[in-house]
């Protein structure tokens, strides 16, 4: 991966640095989240994912989605997980059945697919060079979300209107 | 920067969420590995944008953030009746198949 | 003459917040949902109050509407005063012609936007709005005030006024509609609400389906709404855009659209067809009329509002707002036979047959509802359209005062029931301030002079005429005949003769039940038993105890009527009939009283005696036909007062007759830079003879009826009685009347089980003659070379093959069993696999 990255010209490498950097945690960390024995471990390593998903969004001059994931997830999904943890009393501790029985199959799987995935897009976009851009302004966002993709926008405050109000009836005592 | 560096961190990102979707026993565990999954889609998607110049790449992370909260507040909730249903939430002791 | 002095057309406060009449009723409701049951009046207060606040803003609108035209008069009438003077001695067509049309007051905000169109939310004021707007909510204000007393103690007391709040919302907010897409919203909120307040005792069966048929059957018709709306829009969109800075969707553009020559036809007829198409839905005609009667099964006040002046009112609005549209479409102007008088008048007299055979007294006037409606929209598509809106106007009074008279009766006279023959009769004495309103209220309904019918129905009886429809006109005139014989008839009924069942004094609890199942009539079965032989039975039984009204005889009131329905819902008993309270009276008193005056808002006929100036509606609620600059137009915003030039007005009066050939708006094509939104219909010269005609005909009318009802109900004349037993071809009619032209039984039967009936006997014939006979046939003949086959192939070769399969299944499933675990991560594992190794394939196939 390293060699494709210094191969390309008029690459911006204090970008490139940073991206890899970025990137390697991530990898770890995800690896961490699916391989701790521990559950709150885990969630606290999923925390260094979303983060570094955050980081890369900067890096990819889409400010108000980092903003919007540090928000959204760090925020909320992951309070919500780490209740989800605690009212499913967890062991604290390590645990040592967190996995199936088969959990061996998964390996060759994610192999194989992540195999297909990169010949695929190094195939389809191994030369391709992102543009140096500025950051997004969230005007543009907001046009985008308040014209064209109004009815995707109303749709989607229906279905966290519905998500709200099921997680409620599931959720409730009676 | 390349565009496949994004990609390619997604690609990865994706299979380790496949393999946790696969392996995990503990069905919060599992929405976990499903937030990994959503994440490197969304990446893809700015990443796209990026490439294209067009914002709808932005718009659409936006929308799976979105789609993600309503995911894990629902299938929380879904937990928790499953745990206080059952007193366990092991996925793979929810079968009552009889094979 | 031709000085360029700008006309200044005044605004004002309550023209420019016109809108907030359709928003006070919609707030009210809100505020009645949320907090109705915690206030001292149950919801009622708010629901009253929203209406007031909204009829003094209509009636300041009204007033400050009747200001602008008078602002624009003051200024045309030196530049036209010549024209004037000789006004009366000009044909009517090019009179109205040389004054300035008045652009309606626009105010908008942007409801919403997709893709570079903007739907726009807000009010568009023009004569005929303020009509509709103060009528609306005047009468509905009323039919609360009665309704205070009438629903009292119902258990849904409080949703009863949020949904009768909702329901006068939806109409204004339908009445002020800029846009077709605002005029949609609040069609479909009356529809949703209608539902509701018919539905409003759902507990009972026939109440629900009731409310069911009426909204499904409005339904159908609101498809034609849709798909005419999408019509026009495709149609005129372009020529908006380019013209007057709009889209397909305002209505002012549709209108201008239109009439502007460039339309297309094709688009202009089949819009105005669909268009039409939910009129009928709405407004009861034929064929889709079937909905109004059952609506009955809602309370009372509901169907006085539904029947006078919002639900069934809106197809006809629709008409008369884009009358362009229609006039174009269906060639009106040029004395096409148009389809919506044909409809109207089909409608007239048929509606009209069907309320002779009723004994409810509330389906009586659900017909005659239904009937009228059949004179506007004859009106409208007759070229007759201020008679029609004018129509409108009066018929909501003495409809709603006579649905209120009905209510009047039911809760205080009859124990409430509606049944006219087994639970009313006598009740003049008992009811004098409900009899006299009826009485005055059915002179007005059937066009007595001088109540406000007369002035109305024969204008458009006279302009159908006058616009050359002869034989429409004869109709029509036939229609007005009838209409005094079944008022004539459910008079008699209510309020003459001796008292019957609960009108009476019997209690429900009458002891003879028995003999009342026996009278009752059951329509359509093998040997029916004709009402006029039912109804002479019961009297028979009264006989000798007629002059002791309050003995124990006749029909009592049981509860088994299937034909009849009770508002008893809250329990509550009364002894005999007496007078209802104030808190209904004083509604029913004031709607008699605009039943009497509301024809002087526009007496033609007093025109040529009294000057033009007594024709206010003609004066104020008529656009001009006048062509308008286009520039000038668009510069009319809101909250300003707009200055037109007298350049537009010019342009009027060089129009006009040209070479006998009708000229102007609506006829010929307006010229370029200017436009028209309205075509110039023309008005019939009021004529002694047609009064004369018109009222003998109802009066021959009323001494017919009046004669049979003495005769028949009264006197039991033998050879009237048990008529329609003995003459097969009378029979055959009032059966055919009875079963509602089996029009109900067309469409359930008929047209609903159309494809499943059909369809499933040729299956079943095909199946007896053409299958089993091939399959008879073939059978003899494989006989013998089955049992060679069953020898040697069967045993051996299938059933080894049979075998085999069943045994590789078996052993394909025992194989596959580990799959199916019900475990979850397998699952994932063997979806993300083979999501995979599909990917892989994909990706191979479409590299190599």
């Amino acid at each position: 991966m390293s060699a494709v990255i210094l191969a390309a010209d008029d690459v911006n490498v204090a970008q490139n640095v940073g991206f890899g950097i970025i990137a390697a945690i991530m990898i770890f960390a995800a690896l961490k989240v699916v391989t701790t024995k521990n559950v709150v471990h885990a969630a606290l390593w999923l925390v260094v994912v979303l983060s570094g998903i955050a980081a890369q969004y900067i890096l990819a001059a889409a400010e108000f989605v980092a903003i919007s994931q540090v928000l959204v997830y760090i925020g909320a999904v992951m309070v919500l997980f780490l209740f989800g943890i605690m009212l499913t009393r967890a062991q604290i501790g390590k645990e040592s059945d967190l996995n199936n029985k088969g959990w061996a199959l998964g390996i060759p799987v994610g192999l194989v697919l992540f195999g297909l995935l990169a010949w695929v897009i190094l195939d389809a976009f191994g030369d391709d060079i992102l543009p140096d851009s500025g950051p997004t302004p969230t005007v543009s966002l907001s046009d985008q979300f308040l014209s064209i993709y109004l009815v995707p926008f109303l749709a989607i405050s229906f279905v966290l209107l519905a998500a709200a109000i099921g997680a409620i009836v599931l959720a409730r005592k009676d | 920067m390349l565009a496949v560096n994004f990609l390619l961190l997604a690609a990865a990102l994706f299979a380790i969420g496949v393999y946790g979707v696969i392996a995990r026993r503990n069905a919060v565990m599992v929405l976990m590995s499903i937030e990994l999954i959503l994440n490197a889609v969304s990446l893809n998607l700015v990443a796209f944008a990026l490439m294209t110049g067009a914002v709808d790449g932005q718009v659409f992370a936006l929308y799976v953030i979105a789609i993600a909260a309503a995911e894990v507040g629902v299938g929380l909730a879904m937990v928790l009746m499953i745990y206080r249903n059952r007193k366990s939430i092991a996925l793979d002791e929810l079968s009552e198949m009889k094979g | 003459m031709l000085a360029a002095e700008a006309l200044e057309l005044s605004s004002g406060w309550f023209l420019e917040n016109a809108w907030l009449t359709g928003l006070i009723p919609v707030i009210g409701f809100a505020i009645i949902i949320a907090f109705g049951k915690k206030l001292p009046m149950k919801g009622a207060e708010i629901g009253l109050a929203s209406m007031a606040a909204s009829l003094v803003i209509a009636v300041g609108a009204a007033l400050q509407w009747v200001q602008r035209t008078d602002s624009a008069e003051g200024h045309s009438e030196e530049a036209f005063g010549l024209l004037r003077a000789f006004g009366r001695s000009l044909p009517s067509a090019t009179e109205g012609e040389a004054e300035p049309f008045i652009p309606p007051v626009v105010k908008t905000w942007v409801w919403w936007q997709n893709s570079g169109l903007e739907f726009g939310i807000g009010s568009s004021i023009d004569g005929l709005a303020v009509l509709i707007l103060a009528l609306v909510a005047f009468i509905a204000l009323l039919v609360q005030v009665f309704s205070i007393d009438y629903v009292r103690d119902d258990r849904r007391y409080t949703h009863f006024f949020a949904a009768i709040t909702l329901f006068a919302g939806g109409m204004l907010i339908m009445v002020m509609a800029e846009n077709m897409v605002q005029l949609i919203l609040g069609w479909e909120i009356m529809g949703l609400t209608s539902f509701m307040l018919i539905g409003h005792w759902w507990e009972e069966e026939a109440n629900s389906r009731a409310a069911l048929k009426a909204f499904f059957t409005v339904r159908v018709g609101d498809v034609g709404l849709l798909v005419g709306t999408a019509i026009i829009f495709f149609g005129a969109n372009q020529w908006a855009v380019d013209n007057l800075d709009s889209n397909g969707f305002n209505i002012a553009a549709i209108q201008a659209w239109a009439l502007s020559g460039e339309a297309n036809t094709q688009f202009l007829l089949w819009g105005a067809v669909a268009l039409f198409i939910a009129c009928i839905g709405k407004s009861g005609q034929f064929p889709l009329h079937t909905w109004l009667p059952d609506a009955m099964a809602g309370p009372t006040p509901v169907s006085s509002l539904l029947h006078s002046s919002t639900m069934v009112v809106a197809g006809v609005f629709l008409v008369a707002r884009i009358y362009p549209v229609f006039w174009e479409g269906f060639n009106i102007g040029t004395g096409g036979l148009s389809f919506i008088a044909i409809i109207g008048s089909i409608t007239i007299v048929i509606a009209a047959l069907l309320a002779f055979v009723q004994d409810d007294i509330k389906k009586v006037l659900a017909y005659s509802t239904v009937s009228q409606l059949g004179y506007m929209m004859l009106g409208l598509g007759t070229g007759a359209w201020l008679p029609a809106v004018f129509h409108i106007f009066t018929h909501a009074f003495f409809k709603c005062a006579l649905f209120l008279c009905a209510g009047s009766v039911a809760h205080s006279g009859s124990h409430h029931s509606f049944d006219m023959k087994k639970d009313m009769g006598g009740l003049r004495k008992k009811m004098p301030v409900t009899f006299w309103a009826w009485i005055i209220s059915t002179l007005a309904l059937t066009g007595v002079f001088p109540f406000a019918g007369f002035w109305s129905k024969d204008e458009i009886i006279d302009n159908v005429g006058a616009n050359g429809y002869t034989f429409l006109q004869w109709v029509s005139l036939g229609g007005a005949a009838l209409t005094a014989m079944y008022m004539t008839r459910a008079t008699y009924l209510t309020f003459f003769g001796e008292p019957r069942g609960a009108a009476a004094g019997h209690g429900h609890d009458d002891a003879h039940a028995e003999e009342h199942e026996m009278e009752h009539i059951s329509v359509g079965a093998p040997e029916p038993r004709s009402l006029s032989s039912a109804a002479n039975t019961q009297h028979g039984g009264e006989g000798s105890a007629s002059d002791e009204p309050h003995g124990g005889h006749g029909a009592s009131a049981a509860v088994d009527g299937s034909d009849h329905h009770h508002d008893d819902h809250h329990g509550d008993h009364h002894g005999g009939p007496h007078e209802s309270g104030k808190l209904i009276l004083v509604p029913i008193v004031i709607l008699v009283f605009f039943a009497i005056v509301a024809g002087f808002a526009n007496p033609t006929p007093l025109a040529s005696r009294f000057g033009e100036g007594v024709e206010v509606l003609k004066t104020y609620v008529e656009p001009r036909p006048t062509p308008v600059i286009i520039e000038e137009f668009l510069a009319t915003g809101p909250g300003e007062s707009v200055a037109l030039t007298e350049a537009s007005a010019v342009v009027a009066a060089e129009s006009g007759e040209e070479g006998g050939k009708k000229a102007g708006c609506g006829f010929t094509a307006p010229e370029p830079g200017t436009a028209c939104f309205f075509p110039g219909v023309s008005h019939a010269e009021p004529k002694f003879t047609k009064i004369l005609l018109s009222l003998a005909v109802v009066a021959i009318g009323y001494a017919l009826a009046i004669a049979f009802c003495v005769s028949f109900y009264g006197r039991r004349n033998p050879k009237l009685v048990g008529l329609t037993e003995r003459n097969t071809v009378l029979r055959g009619g009032f059966l055919f009347l009875k079963n509602k032209y089996y029009l109900d039984a067309l469409y359930e039967n008929v047209i609903v089980r159309a494809i499943a009936h059909p369809i499933a006997k040729m299956a079943y014939w095909v199946n007896q003659n053409v299958l089993d006979a091939t399959v008879n046939g073939v059978g003899i003949g494989t006989r013998k070379t089955g049992q060679w086959v069953y020898d040697n192939i069967d045993q051996k070769i299938v059933d080894g093959a049979v075998n085999g399969s069943g045994w590789a299944a078996s052993e394909a499933g025992h194989a596959m069993q580990p799959t199916q675990s019900g475990k979850i991560g397998q699952y994932g594992a063997l979806l993300f696999g083979a999501a995979t190794v599909g990917a892989i394939v994909l990706v191979l196939v479409n590299v190599s």
